[in-house]
Parts: structure tokens; sequence; C-alpha cells
């Protein structure tokens, strides 16, 4: 299983890409999507500019989603990411992961997100309401955290 | 006359997010000087090149760095490297 990563400007449907994944193949019995919007802070942000590294996006998320095939027993595994501007309520972020029991599924998806948040070279910019360029978004704590909680080797 | 030490590679540097607005430049050839042999080493010249490398780098353990498009460590060697590239921590997802 090979997992399929796209870096994009345009949106996706996450229907259709969860039909792609799993059409023909009769032994998946579990589809975990987790899809990641542009929020607009309670009003704050017209929008979220996305800037990446082209080459490295790919190859880094790549990575990450070849170790997820590597530590669970999945049918499916895929994760988008876009760039450019992003407006409050459109999509960022899909990862897709299909197995045949739902922990997996679950697991691998979680596992996927949470490094891709950490090692994915991707920087938001906040564009604000009032039409004026914001700064740039400060990475968090918290998802450091998220990430270093998969390294507890069970 | 025979040349004892091995001549500095030309080597692409690339920049994204703050980092590429404080020094300016979205991406350049640099011939780093003879000796220049990890991240940290080329950290520390690039801050001899002028204010806005000087703010970039004024926190050296904010700023991140890939090697070849790969992740790297200040100690990380740079020998053979086509393409580094300095970035803050990611924020994508």
């Amino acid at each position: 299983m090979t997992p399929l990563v796209r870096i994009q400007r345009e949106d996706f449907d996450v229907g259709a890409e969860i039909a792609a994944l799993t059409s023909g193949n009769p032994n998946i019995g579990a589809v975990v999507s987790f899809a990641g919007l542009c929020r607009d802070e309670s009003g704050r942000l017209a929008a979220l500019e996305l800037e990446h590294y082209p080459g490295m996006a790919e190859a880094e998320i790549s990575r990450v989603a070849q170790e997820a095939a590597e530590r669970w027993p999945l049918a499916g595994l895929l994760a988008i990411h876009r760039f450019g501007l992003i407006r409050p309520g459109e999509q960022i972020v899909l990862v897709i992961a299909a197995s045949s029991h739902r922990r997996e599924a679950f697991e691998a998806a979680d596992f996927l997100m949470d490094y891709l948040k950490t090692r994915a070279p991707f920087w938001k910019r906040e564009h604000l309401a009032d039409g004026t360029l914001g700064g740039w978004v400060e990475a968090k704590a918290d998802d450091d955290d998220a990430a270093q909680r998969w390294e507890q080797v069970s | 006359m025979s040349m004892a030490t091995t001549e500095p590679a030309s080597l692409r540097l690339v920049y994204f997010a703050w980092v590429r607005e404080r020094i300016g430049l979205t991406e350049e050839t640099v011939a780093p000087p003879v000796g220049t042999a990890t991240i940290a080493d080329l950290v520390r010249w690039l801050k001899t090149r002028g204010e806005g490398y000087e703010l970039a780098f004024e926190n050296e353990t904010v700023v991140r760095a890939a090697v070849d498009q790969t992740h790297a460590k200040p100690a990380t060697a740079i020998a053979g490297a086509r393409e580094v590239a300095f970035f803050p921590p990611m924020t994508g997802g």
C-alpha cells in the first residue's frame, strides 16, 4: 500500500476522495477521514495564506505517511494539503485512512495529522477582517506534545 | 599551486515565512567560507552578512533548517548539500 500525497491550491471533495480510495477493495471495513478548515477566529480573520516549501512538503508528508503505513495495517492512506489564500469555512487539509477494522484507521489518521502539523513545511499568515495583513501564526507547544505522544512505544 | 583544501561549493539557500521577510530574499546562491561544516556554522556566517540576517537568526534556537529537503539540526553536516532551507516552526495542518 503506497500512501497518496497531494499538495495543491485547489479545493478537494471529501466524498469523492473516500470513494476513490476505497473503491474496488472489499476488504476495507473502516474509513476515517479528517478535514481541517479555516476558522475566522470570531470574525477577526478574512483569510489564511498558506506558504509552503514545494518539493519538501510532498516529501515530508510522504515520509510521515510511510511511517503510518508501516505502523498500522492499512488498506489505503491519503493526505491532501492546500496552499495559497484560504477563506473561513474552506478546507485546508484532508487525511483519509482505510483499514479492515476501525482502530487502525482512527490511529493512523490521528498520527498522520499530529506529525503533519509539526513536520510538514507549511506556514500560515493571517489576513485580517479589516483588510490589513496580520502576522504569521505561531507554532503551538500543544502540537509538539500531540506528536510526542506517539514516540512512547507501546 | 596545488589546492590542499576543497574549494567551497556553491550552495542554494531558500527562505520561508518570516525568515524570508527578514532576510528580504526568497533564495540565493552562496559560497560559504572554507570550514563551514554544519548548519550552525552556516548560520554563524550568515549572521555576519547584514542586519536582515542578524534579525532572522536573532534567536537561533527558533529557526529550523532543512538540508536537501530533509529536516536538519544545528549539528547536521552540509558537505555535499545542494540546498539548505531556513524557516520558522511549521504551522500547517
